[in-house]
């Protein structure tokens, strides 16, 4: 009972990071019809930036502050340069062009500081505390738990109480009827393209600590993870996001606890085929519309 | 009464093939003008390129004195014109309130959170509820579960929160009963009389059109072939049977 109770606080601590990865993938789902296959680099890179400032300022905060800022800023020039470009043109277009920019910025950052895993500090004991006698949470899984509970509570705030929410949501349903109305779509899309890398690059800052450490291909699996999280709850909904990741984390910890750590990534791919033999457009999705 | 639209010799289509040939109008302020013809007259062309959604070729539109140019329709938006495209443009995931808000939603600034714009919006927002009382029965529904007239209603309500001076309705009778384009027909007039609003209204229910309008224009293959006061319209029997099929 201990080991399932460790498991689970584990698996949902995980799964929390997973979630967050997960709605930026579907922030960009809704307002492009794009799956983002670069988020994890991008995520990497904002986590270099966040390394070189922690060393040099030698504040972990001030880098985790670097973080999401060039996460923002990030988001938004690869929108503005790069995804902008092949909008309205067929969907592998896009899928061609993320998948470049995944190579050209893992090119870059080997280039910078090298292939070699580069120890990332955590911002808070990453030992278990003892509780009921029981070794079961640490200071960094409440902190990383806590982190993404706040993220999900703003950008709820964000979308249903704010003009600038609803102008986002409504240029992701109905670009064209959100011109009609005043909308500018364009820097709607570009800002949902900035917040998605701000969410992805503060997920490679709580994930990357748990690691082996940061290399430009850190967050490859983790994205693996998130992408099955988005699959599993359905590419359209953020609470379908947050459910999936939550539901990835556990049962990769369950099995990689039960069954051995080798097993775990074939657990997710179980999980992948199981949910797109079921419910293929996830669990959370929407009645379909079909044309007759 | 002075022009609040004009239009001369404007030109457009898609992707380079002409579909307005050299259309000329003139809308005074405060007046509804029906633009009435069959399917394919470029009725929606005509409202489409006036919105900004398509490029003109060539000629010029002015809106209250100044050329429109090359505005974006983002920005003609926020000069005062509103367009309820034709199948009324309701976003189906969003509530009747956030439809409603939306429509107004350009005047708030980047948080609209809270302030003295957000506090006008609700206002006018509450207009139209008093204006549609149904639709303040379903604030909290979302537009995908109304009824077509409600859906109609919202779509008009939602333009009118913009606070346009210049409203594009795009068949707004497509697919309604009879009782509600009456109700409908008969608010466009009100509101056109009591905030002197101006409205250029396309409608293939021509007798409905042409019963509230002041002004109409007849177009057939995207030119215009007859122009001039509603009711000398709706009175010339040879006109009516050419183009307006009754």
């Amino acid at each position: 009972m201990d080991r399932f109770l460790f498991l689970t606080v584990d698996g949902l601590t995980h799964g929390a990071v997973y979630s967050a990865f997960a709605l930026a993938l579907v922030l960009i789902w809704r307002g492009t019809r794009i799956v983002n296959f670069a988020q994890g680099v991008l995520a990497v890179a904002t986590s270099y930036l966040a390394y070189t400032v922690t060393g040099r300022s030698g504040s972990y905060w001030l880098g985790f502050l670097a973080a999401l800022l060039a996460g923002l800023v990030l988001g938004a020039v690869v929108e503005r340069l790069v995804m902008h470009r092949v909008a309205g043109a067929p969907p592998l277009n896009a899928v061609i062009v993320a998948l470049g920019l995944v190579l050209v910025v893992q090119g870059v950052l080997g280039m910078i500081y090298g292939n070699q895993y580069l120890p990332f500090p955590a911002p808070f004991d990453r030992s278990a505390m003892t509780v009921g006698g029981v070794p079961l949470v640490s200071r960094f899984d409440l902190f990383v738990f806590g982190t993404v509970v706040l993220l999900m509570i703003v950008l709820a705030l964000l979308f249903t109480r704010t003009a600038i929410g609803l102008r986002m949501r409504a240029a992701a349903f109905a670009p064209s009827v959100a011109r009609l109305l005043g909308v500018r779509v364009g820097r709607m899309l570009t800002l949902g393209w900035a917040l998605a890398a701000l969410v992805g690059a503060l997920a490679g800052m709580l994930v990357i600590p748990t690691g082996l450490g940061l290399h430009p291909t850190a967050m490859d699996t983790v994205f693996v993870s998130a992408f099955t999280a988005v699959v599993v709850g359905g590419l359209d909904s953020p609470a379908g996001a947050v459910v999936g990741g939550m539901l990835v984390g556990l049962v990769l910890s369950y099995v990689a606890g039960y069954l051995g750590a080798g097993t775990a990534p074939l657990a997710v791919l179980a999980l992948l085929v199981v949910v797109l033999l079921v419910r293929p457009a996830g669990l959370f999705s929407g009645p379909q519309a079909r044309r007759v | 009464m002075s022009d609040l639209l004009e239009v001369e010799g404007l030109t457009a289509g898609y992707h380079g093939v002409p579909v307005l040939h050299g259309i000329d109008l003139r809308v005074p302020a405060g007046t509804i003008c029906a633009v009435l013809g069959a399917n394919g007259a470029g009725k929606t062309t005509l409202l489409r390129a006036l919105s900004g959604l398509i490029r003109p070729s060539t000629g010029r539109i002015a809106f209250d004195g100044a050329d429109l140019g090359d505005l974006a329709t983002e920005r003609l938006v926020r000069r005062g014109i509103g367009h309820v495209p034709e199948g009324r443009g309701v976003i189906a995931e969003l509530t009747v309130e956030e439809n409603l808000m939306l429509g107004g939603a350009w005047r708030l600034g980047w948080a609209g959170v809270w302030g003295a714009a957000r506090a006008g919006l609700r206002r006018d927002v509450a207009e139209v509820y008093q204006l549609f009382p149904p639709l303040a029965a379903r604030r909290r529904q979302p537009g995908h579960q109304l009824s077509g007239g409600e859906r109609q209603m919202l779509a008009l309500g939602r333009a009118l929160v913009g606070r346009p001076r210049l409203l594009l309705l795009d068949e707004p009778s497509l697919g309604l009963a009879p009782r509600v384009v009456a109700q409908t027909m008969a608010l466009l007039r009100q509101l056109c009389e009591q905030t002197r609003l101006t409205v250029l209204l396309v409608e293939q229910n021509v007798r409905s059109a042409l019963s509230i309008a002041d002004q109409g224009v007849v177009m057939s293959l995207g030119r215009v072939v007859a122009a001039g006061d509603a009711r000398r319209l709706a009175d010339d029997a040879d006109l009516r049977h050419a183009y307006l099929g009754f």
